[in-house]
């Protein structure tokens, strides 16, 4: 087992900040293990819930920050709703989500991705284009193959379409996000977040054609931006 | 019903898509019931789990902009089905009580923010506006021999103090209005255990075991269907059900309803407007069983 001396790497100002973002005392958290103990996800964490909300509490900033276990949390709330010290624990999740973007880390890679492309598509539809968000993941990862073989199962249902759906105030939504980089920048976030690093990477969902195209191939489709 | 009942209706964007036929069948139950709903005009997406994920703030404005839209309507609350779309927009409406946060939404939008705008879900208006009693008085077609499992998912009813509705662990909304409509309830012990959320793409593992799990316990209290409240459980285990077939050795054919098309089948709507079709597991051999029951009665009246 690896041994840490927490006076060496005790970080008092990560521990304000946690406090501050997410609202919640951590010196709430007398470690019962209930939020660890019904959380979905806790066989594929690096660290467990209850073992972030001790590392968090004695100001381990990069062991936390740098964890897997932020990125597989789903937000299903079974942590809050348990912990018996009313400890809001999804939303220090959240937080720690928000700082190791700040700090440029993303423990499960694919995962960041994926919410990025979700992001990247509202930001430039102001809805989401479901299409437009598999090719971007897909440009991205190269996970081309990802959900293929649903192809010939949703086409038929009339539910996939090749075109985001056309809103009158869709730049109101992209000020929304523009406002937000700004913002952050003012804030000294080291590394922003990839989709909100620079808007010219970005790209609108025509852009996309090729990975377009290539989706509609194998889907069996011909109806094309 | 005495006084109608008026909503702003907020359909999200899985509405438009992946959840097709949930939206579809929520506005025929609510024509049905006499229910009016009136679509939030030009409404933009809620940022969903991503934008909480990135900032509070920045997923506060998007449905800011949105509570927004719906006081444009002269209106003070809206509905939606999705239960993502509610945590985020009763999210942004609690936070934002909060001047310090509040200031640093408005930073974000073109107008400073409404405050006064609440949400609630389309199961929530059913039973507590409507009421259990008066959708049983409008059942044409009791659901009888049907045993249907009701499955809630993570966040309808959590965090409590934000959602205020129902209940966070034992939820009995969906239960109690299967009940009504002449279904055989099987309780359902993971009701309100995770499917795998979005990591249908990222990781596909995590919804193979998860959701694989909710299917198997499916099988084994002998529930012939399932019946959802929500689009990213309702596609994980029915869009996904042949994947999760693949990856755990399991051969399920479970259909998995939206509770508002299994509520449109019993006061008499037809399959085609509750959206039957759009399924990708057959509902076919359940919705003939119903069939069969039902003749012999109509016969003897």
């Amino acid at each position: 087992m690896k041994v840490i001396n927490i006076n060496l790497s005790y970080n008092s100002d990560f521990v304000t900040r946690v406090e501050e973002e997410s609202g919640q005392k951590l010196n709430h958290c007398y470690q019962c293990g209930k939020c660890t103990a019904g959380c979905p996800y806790t066989d594929e964490y690096d660290i467990s819930v209850s073992q972030i909300m001790r590392l968090t509490q004695t100001g381990q900033k990069d062991k936390v920050l740098q964890s897997k276990s932020l990125w597989l949390c789903a937000s299903c709330e079974s942590c809050t709703a348990r912990c018996p010290n009313k400890i809001d624990v999804a939303r220090i999740m959240d937080v720690l989500r928000h700082m190791a973007r700040r700090e440029g880390h993303a423990g499960v890679r694919t995962v960041k991705t994926f919410w990025d492309s979700f992001l990247n598509s509202v930001e430039s539809n102001g809805r989401l284009f479901e299409v437009g968000l598999l090719a971007n993941y897909i440009s991205h990862t190269g996970r081309f193959w990802t959900d293929a073989g649903l192809g010939h199962k949703v086409l038929p249902k009339g539910k996939i379409h090749f075109r985001p759906s056309e809103m009158q105030g869709k730049k109101e939504v992209t000020k929304i996000f523009m406002r937000f980089k700004e913002e952050s920048a003012k804030c000294g976030a080291k590394k922003l977040p990839p989709e909100i690093s620079s808007v010219s990477e970005r790209k609108p969902h025509n852009e996309y054609i090729p990975e377009l195209r290539l989706l509609s191939r194998v889907f069996k489709h011909r109806n094309l931006p | 019903m005495n006084t109608s009942l008026n909503y702003a209706y907020y359909p999200g964007c899985s509405s438009t898509g992946t959840s097709l036929e949930y939206d579809m069948s929520s506005r025929a139950v609510c024509g049905a019931l006499d229910i009016t709903l009136t679509d939030v005009p030009d409404w933009s997406c809620c940022g969903s789990t991503p934008a909480h994920t990135v900032d509070h703030t920045l997923s506060s404005a998007l449905s800011a902009r949105n509570l927004d839209q719906v006081a444009s309507m002269g209106l003070d609350s809206c509905i939606t089905p999705c239960p993502s779309c509610l945590a985020n927009l009763k999210t942004a409406k609690h936070r934002m009580e909060e001047v310090g946060f509040r200031d640093k939404v408005n930073n974000l939008l073109d107008k400073p923010a409404n405050t006064q705008v609440g949400a609630k879900s389309v199961l929530q208006i059913l039973v507590e506006d409507y009421g259990v009693a008066n959708i049983k008085k409008k059942v044409v077609k009791p659901l009888t021999g049907l045993a249907v499992g009701a499955y809630y998912g993570c966040i309808l009813n959590r965090p409590a103090e934000l959602m205020q509705f129902d209940n966070r662990e034992h939820p009995m909304a969906m239960d109690n209005i299967m009940e009504a409509l002449g279904a055989t309830v099987v309780p359902f012990p993971l009701k309100v255990e995770c499917c795998g959320a979005s990591f249908g793409i990222p990781r596909k593992d995590l919804v193979m075991r998860l959701s694989g799990k909710l299917l198997d316990t499916a099988k084994s209290i002998g529930a012939m269907a399932l019946v959802t409240a929500c689009p990213l459980c309702q596609m994980n285990l029915d869009m996904r059900q042949t994947q999760i077939n693949n990856a755990n050795s399991s051969s399920h054919k479970i259909p998995i309803f939206y509770f508002t098309q299994l509520m449109g089948l019993a006061l008499g709507l037809t399959e085609k407007e509750l959206g039957m079709d759009k399924l990708c597991v057959s509902p076919r051999s359940v919705l003939d069983a119903l069939t069969s029951v039902e003749n012999p009665k109509e016969k003897a009246a």
